[in-house]
């Protein structure tokens, strides 16, 4: 090992406490906030934000977790980012099969197309969107921003998709139109079976990232009842009746399921990354 | 299930495969296709949301062009691409490449990936937490970091320290993305380069320069243009931690567009300030892509 020459035996643990410092730096936010959602504010006020907490102090969760009905963000989230999930897989695969296997006509358009969609800024969409919603009776709904972003999303994985089914061996798909499977057979019980672990990713990329949204359904879901989990944190922010370590929980609320889905979901997630460095 | 086409054992012309693409279309159509031109419409237009527009032709882009605040919201993109696409791609590059290739083979796989996780565990909040997380520990009056350090700093009420303090909170929350994903990229790097490179006695940043940069170089471009096209989009941070200020210190295209819409009813101008920034990103990416295309050609 030649460069141990340069660095030397102090030179490589140098190199690694360097790297371990930073990696604390970027932990530090998440065990600050950790360990003061745990305290009373008098607690926070004389032993400041580094001491560790006496007891398990749950008030401030409790009373964050009451004040705007957690469990209820909770579940708006899940089951926004769960349909659309589900619906922009769908939508994906669809188009896929058509554009990647299909080849229909015109498709390098279309691909084009898919892809412009979803870097546009949500901006240039929000006001004729928000308009059209309050027109057909959908503005503050949950309806409204899974249909949203079932298109948005879906608009990613045509375009990922499209070049995955691309290289699908085509001798399967010729077997299979020799023994007289209709197209609709061959997608479902040719395609999506082979495609899975493609789809896997897709899900659960479409699952976060919706998790994730913030603007959209910020402008939508203006009532209590349908907001999300970081609407309702990020509307909330340095509201005046929040005390310190009540901020605190409020924060640990939202970073808690983040981390939990990167924790279940790691492996598929590493994959995702490494197969189309998709983000 | 649809029954098999018994008689056509061959596939029918390829205009069946559009009947796969026409749920997606009519769902493209309302929802993307017809806002997008409706806000290029009303971009040509005076309307406060309610009752009809009115004409005004190119006015609010010949406004736009003359309004500082306009000036200053793209100035400020400019400071969060440096931010969260150029900061975070050299930072990434070195610590992807001293992980890969020195800390994996003299400390092991695990120290490695134990450290890449804790680069990338920032990235996996959604952006508006980020801010919530931040907006709390820069609090003026309880924040930890001024308990921590006995500071007053109003980190992000001041109008001359606002702008740094949210470039420095997004390369916290961007750092990762690059790590990971070059991280993976260096791995279809053929092992035998850099063992060449070591024998012939090729310092470790001679070898990060002329192995690992060149290798993964298609990386490279994807994570530079995913995270300047973020850059240009970004809301939800300034949402949560400024709303644009003070004064417009920290206002971005973005948020000055949501103002415009929603707090001014400028819904005219707003749009126009949309389009301009959908026309800034389509444009970048179609920039991105050539040059991406042009180095592949050169390669091959």
């Amino acid at each position: 090992m030649t460069s141990d020459r340069q660095f030397g035996q102090p030179g490589r643990w140098a190199v690694l406490a360097a790297l371990v410092l930073l990696a604390a730096v970027m932990l530090v936010p998440f065990a600050i906030v950790t360990l003061n959602a745990f305290k009373s504010p008098a607690e926070y006020s004389s032993g400041g934000p580094l001491s560790l907490p006496h007891g398990l102090y749950l008030d401030g969760i409790v009373a964050f977790w009451q004040r705007v009905d957690f469990g209820l963000k909770l579940w708006n989230s899940l089951l926004i980012s769960g349909v659309v999930a589900v619906a922009a897989v769908l939508l994906s695969v669809l188009n896929a099969y058509a554009l990647g296997i299909g080849r229909v006509r015109g498709r390098l358009w279309l691909l084009v197309l898919f892809l412009v969609a979803n870097t546009l800024p949500q901006e240039a969409l929000v006001y004729p969107l928000y308009y059209l919603a309050k027109q057909a009776g959908l503005y503050d709904s949950r309806l409204a921003v899974i249909l949203i972003f079932t298109v948005i999303q879906g608009a990613f994985g045509t375009y990922l998709l499209s070049s995955v089914l691309g290289r699908f061996p085509r001798g399967i798909l010729e077997a299979a139109e020799l023994d007289g499977a209709s197209r609709w057979r061959i997608l479902w019980g040719i395609v999506v079976p082979i495609s899975r672990p493609t789809l896997m990713v897709l899900l659960i990329f479409f699952f976060i990232w919706t998790w994730n949204e913030f603007f959209l359904p910020m402008v939508f879901l203006i009532s209590n009842d349908n907001q999300t989990v970081p609407v309702a944190l990020g509307v909330l922010q340095g509201e005046k009746m929040m005390d310190a370590t009540m901020s605190s929980a409020s924060a640990l609320l939202g970073i808690v399921p983040a981390v939990a889905f990167f924790l279940i979901f790691q492996r598929t997630l590493t994959r995702g990354i490494t197969v189309g460095a998709i983000k | 299930m649809a029954p098999p086409d018994a008689g056509a054992a061959r596939p029918r012309g390829r205009g069946g495969y559009w009947l796969y693409l026409l749920p997606s279309l009519v769902l493209f159509l309302a929802i993307i296709v017809v806002p997008f031109l409706m806000n290029v419409a009303t971009s040509f237009t005076r309307w406060s949301g309610v009752g009809t527009p009115t004409w005004i032709g190119l006015d609010n882009y010949t406004k736009l062009f003359e309004d500082e605040r306009f000036w200053a919201s793209f100035q400020h993109n400019v400071a969060l691409i440096v931010a969260m696409a150029v900061v975070p791609t050299v930072v990434g590059l070195v610590l992807a490449a001293a992980l890969f290739d020195y800390i994996a083979r003299r400390f092991g796989a695990r120290t490695a990936s134990a450290l890449r996780a804790a680069f990338y565990l920032p990235q996996v909040l959604p952006v508006a937490v980020a801010g919530v997380v931040w907006g709390w520990m820069l609090h003026p009056s309880y924040g930890a970091v001024n308990q921590i350090f006995g500071l007053k700093v109003n980190w992000l009420g001041d109008p001359d320290l606002a702008l740094a303090t949210v470039m420095a909170i997004m390369v916290w929350f961007q750092l990762g993305y690059p790590v990971v994903i070059f991280m993976a990229g260096l791995q279809r790097v053929d092992p035998s380069l850099y063992e060449a490179a070591e024998i012939d006695g090729a310092s470790w940043w001679r070898r990060f320069w002329h192995i690992t940069i060149p290798q993964i170089r298609p990386e490279i471009f994807v994570v530079l243009l995913t995270c300047t096209i973020a850059a240009l989009k970004v809301f939800g941070p300034i949402f949560v931690l400024t709303r644009g200020g003070p004064g417009s210190a920290t206002m971005v295209p973005s948020y000055f567009s949501y103002l415009n819409f929603f707090q001014k009813v400028n819904v005219g101008y707003g749009s126009a300030i949309a389009t301009v920034l959908a026309l800034i990103i389509v444009v970048v990416t179609f920039l991105f892509l050539r040059v991406q295309d042009r180095d592949q050609e050169r390669d091959s």
